[in-house]
């Protein structure tokens, strides 16, 4: 295996390949970051991340749902343990499991009305295997309809 | 006594898997065949011993013993028993168990193929090569027996015992095909063990045999058939259950399967070149050992609860022992490469850029180009905050951004490979054979724009997968054409008689087709995708693209492990009906939320998937998704062909192994002498 202008150029060539590709991946990486904050965190940073891509995760606060059916408009406040809490506007009917005191994590952006504009929202699966908690009941609703199915 | 028969028959399996490793080294470092024998009959024992443990556990599960900390974790006796069968693997315990249970297997295969070779060699000549590769393999049967012995034993004790227990992991609970995806997938992950396992025994042995390409390759194309498989159904799966519409959402756990798949792919092509031209050893065996790694490493993120995910278990104490088992790993590896690498200089060299070797080494860069990609892509959050101490995702964005081009230049390669020849291809050649299918494609593709095709990404998956395909069919009409013509046979008795001719090379071709279908299945259903939400009224009908959707009614059922509600509707062309849909929520006891179930109507054409998003209490309206994917089902049936393609390469008989280029023997490295291997 000696070395010759070949191998010289080959080299070359892959080096520079090579340095295109990390220059893509990099940039495709820095471009696509969306940063994980709680309520108080997003309210620390205010106007610098304005317009940046954040997941918000916090609990929904009880009583803040407002739904606007002809808007399709959906509005409520996440809080974190701090009771720091933050405007999200979203638009869409929300799952059948949403409702006040749930886990949620909302995609979008924080903007300078001092609103979160979502347009992922997402309810925290207990997606980790977990048995409920001692006494917790799921939902019963739809036991009405059972309900009114028997009369 | 479940318990104490799991645990002992778990203990027994250990101490085998141990004493067989020490037996497969010394064997191979002696070269005495008693030891080897005694390793050889090891693996069959530890095969018997954790078969036995498997199928005490699913007895446990069965019988409802919750006196079995498992069968009190994801037991229950309202669970009908086909989810009961498969909840073993519905937690960490029981997953590591079924892992155990099919490395044995691999194991036992092994030992038992060294087996025939060492009769076949007789018993005065022992080479080491296949006894360190099982002892190998015994190590890492060493390293799950000793996790399901200790931190994630499925086998403690309960005290108290419950009288019933919360029955499996809802989300599993919800579709069949958690039967079918796990034990696919497994079998695909723990199986790339063996390769990796053969590749450190040549290492150790410090030489590879002229049939080492094509007994490692068999050894790796059975599991990557598997995981192929395994993948695809999980995609399925997703479809079918997470009411989401799609099928892959670049989550870790799907990336932690992906990369090792995208690193094996590369490794099958590689080591054709390998056995073919003598050529890219080092960067061949480098690359099965990449691929264990990042079984291994995938393992650790998805079973150690560093990244969250929807297959993520609750935070588990194994996390460290994989980090170690993952540190050794790559230690061993990396000496045993520095110290060896000598053994894997090349026996050929290039003669021209238009040739096969060339396609195979660009399909190679392609292909851990994108598992870098994937890999960086699953690492960062882990990094950032390791290093920077934020959380962070990365984004879909970054995926497709990546993987768009790749594939496409992969879909281009997967026709054009095949096309051109081995050492030199000639542009004249190459005109011929690229003609028609060139027509073909700028054929299909002024089709597509007149049809209205405006995505410039689909558009030109879609040119290049017709090019591509153009391409493969060729490569079966010009043998079956000449084969026609001077044997008079029929048509398709000719087509049949060349593919048996040479059943790795059409079978592989077959594959090829395969994974063409499914970007066009990919490519379409992403770009093409149609979505709507609606609160309908009971008898009102809303309109997505040609389907209108009316909704019949909203009700309520019991079954004996979950309440449902549903909601009928009617899904009509035109005014004719074309089915009925019923999307529903499940509520299971083991959940706090809903779980939906979508209702999906597949065709080949176009699938119309509904799912049921809300209801009010008095059963008067819904709130339905309606989602239509054209072409969706192109990625199954494309997946369902790579699996025909890989059965039809692996089937015994017929002329498998293409015959290797004649290579100048002076200039050709001397295998070292197997007394200075050292363990």
């Amino acid at each position: 295996m000696k070395w010759n202008g070949r191998k010289t150029g080959i080299a070359i060539g892959s080096g520079v390949v090579l340095l295109i590709f990390a220059y893509l991946v990099w940039g495709g990486i820095g471009n696509n970051l969306v940063y994980f904050l709680t309520p108080t965190e997003l309210l620390a940073k205010g106007s610098t991340v304005y317009g940046t891509s954040v997941r918000l995760g916090g609990i929904v606060e009880e009583g803040s749902i407002r739904w606007d059916a002809d808007r399709r408009e959906l509005r409520f406040r996440l809080e974190d343990e701090s009771a720091k809490t933050v405007e999200v506007i979203s638009t869409g009917v929300p799952p059948q499991m949403f409702n006040g005191g749930i886990g949620a994590v909302v995609e979008g952006v924080w903007t300078a009305e001092g609103v979160f504009r979502c347009h992922n929202l997402m309810v925290k699966h207990s997606n980790e295997y977990k048995a409920p908690m001692p006494g917790a009941k799921p939902p019963e609703f739809y036991r009405e309809l059972f309900r009114k199915q028997q009369s | 006594m479940n318990g104490v028969v799991g645990h002992a028959a778990t203990l027994s399996a250990l101490l085998l898997a141990a004493l067989g490793a020490v037996a497969a080294f010394v064997g191979g470092r002696r070269r005495d065949a008693r030891y080897v024998t005694a390793a050889q009959r090891a693996g069959v024992g530890v095969f018997a011993l954790v078969a036995l443990t498997f199928v005490v556990m699913e007895r446990a599960l069965i019988m409802h013993d919750f006196s079995v900390s498992y069968v009190a974790q994801v037991g229950s006796r309202a669970t009908p028993l086909f989810y009961t069968i498969i909840s073993l693997w519905s937690a960490l315990e029981g997953s590591i168990l079924l892992w155990a249970l099919i490395l044995s297997v691999f194991t036992a295969l092994l030992a038992l193929s060294s087996r025939r070779q060492s009769k076949s060699e007789g018993e005065g000549d022992v080479d080491p090569q296949l006894p360190y590769a099982l002892g190998t393999l015994f190590c890492v049967n060493i390293f799950f027996l000793l996790l399901i012995s200790w931190p994630a034993n499925p086998f403690r004790a309960m005290s108290p015992i419950p009288p019933d227990g919360p029955g499996p992991n809802a989300l599993l609970q919800n579709s069949p095909f958690m039967g079918v995806h796990p034990p696919l997938l497994y079998t695909g992950y723990v199986g790339l063990s063996v390769p990796f396992a053969l590749a450190t025994g040549a290492l150790l042995a410090g030489r590879l045999k002229p049939d080492w390409p094509r007994v490692i390759r068999r050894w790796t194309m059975v599991p990557w058939t598997f995981l192929s498989l395994g993948i695809v159904a999980g995609a399925w799966w997703s479809y079918e259950v997470l009411g989401w519409g799609g099928y892959w959402a670049w989550d870790p756990v799907e990336n932690a399967s992906f990369m090792p798949w995208l690193t094996a792919t590369a490794f099958l092509h590689s080591v054709m070149v390998q056995e073919r031209r003598g050529m890219l050893k080092a960067w061949t065996i480098t690359l099965i050992i990449a691929t264990f790694l990042l079984t291994v490493l995938g393992t650790f993120l998805t079973r150690s609860g560093v990244l969250a995910s929807v297959h993520s278990f609750t935070q588990s104490p194994i996390g460290p022992f994989f980090l170690t088992f993952l540190g050794i790993v790559l230690l061993a590896s990396l000496t045993l490469l520095a110290w060896r690498g000598n053994a894997l200089s090349s026996e050929g060299r290039f003669d021209a850029a238009l040739s096969r070797e060339s396609a195979f080494m660009i399909n190679n860069l392609l292909f851990s180009g994108f598992a870098f990609v994937v890999l960086l892509g699953t690492m960062f959050p882990l990094i950032a905050e390791a290093v920077r101490g934020v959380k962070v995702s990365v984004g879909g964005p970054y995926f497709s951004q990546m993987s768009v081009p790749i594939a496409l230049m992969l879909i281009f390669l997967a026709g054009v490979g095949p096309a051109l020849p081995w050492r030199k291809g000639s542009l004249e050649l190459l005109r011929g054979k690229f003609r028609w299918p060139t027509i073909g494609a700028l054929a299909v593709g002024v089709a597509l724009a007149a049809a209205g095709v405006r995505a410039p990404l689909a558009w030109l998956a879609f040119v290049l997968a017709v090019f591509s395909a153009g391409l493969l069919v060729a490569e079966f009409v010009g043998p079956t054409r000449a084969r026609h013509a001077t044997t008079g046979e029929p048509w398709l008795l000719a087509l049949w008689r060349v593919c048996a001719s040479n059943r790795r090379r059409y079978g592989g071709y077959v594959v090829h087709g395969g994974v063409l279908v499914l970007a066009v299945g990919v490519a379409s259903s992403a770009t093409f995708r149609r979505e709507a939400e609606w609160t309908l009224q009971v008898g009102a009908t809303e309109q997505l693209g040609r389907y209108q959707v009316r909704l019949d009614s909203v009700w309520a059922v019991h079954e004996s492990n979950r309440d449902g509600v549903m909601a009928a509707t009617t899904v009509s062309v035109g005014g004719r009906v074309l089915t009925r849909l019923n999307p529903r929520l499940n509520y299971y006891k083991s959940a706090m939320e809903p779980i939906g179930t979508p209702a999906v109507r597949e065709s080949l054409r176009e699938d119309i998937y509904l799912v049921l998003m809300a209801y009010t209490a008095d059963g008067k309206h819904a709130t339905i998704k309606a989602i239509a994917s054209p072409l969706v089902a192109w990625i199954w049936l494309g997946g369902g062909i790579m699996g025909l393609g890989a059965l039809f390469a692996l089937w015994p008989g017929g002329a498998g192994a293409p015959r290797r280029d004649p290579v100048p023997e002076p200039g050709r490295p001397r295998a070292r002498p197997v007394s200075e291997a050292r363990v």
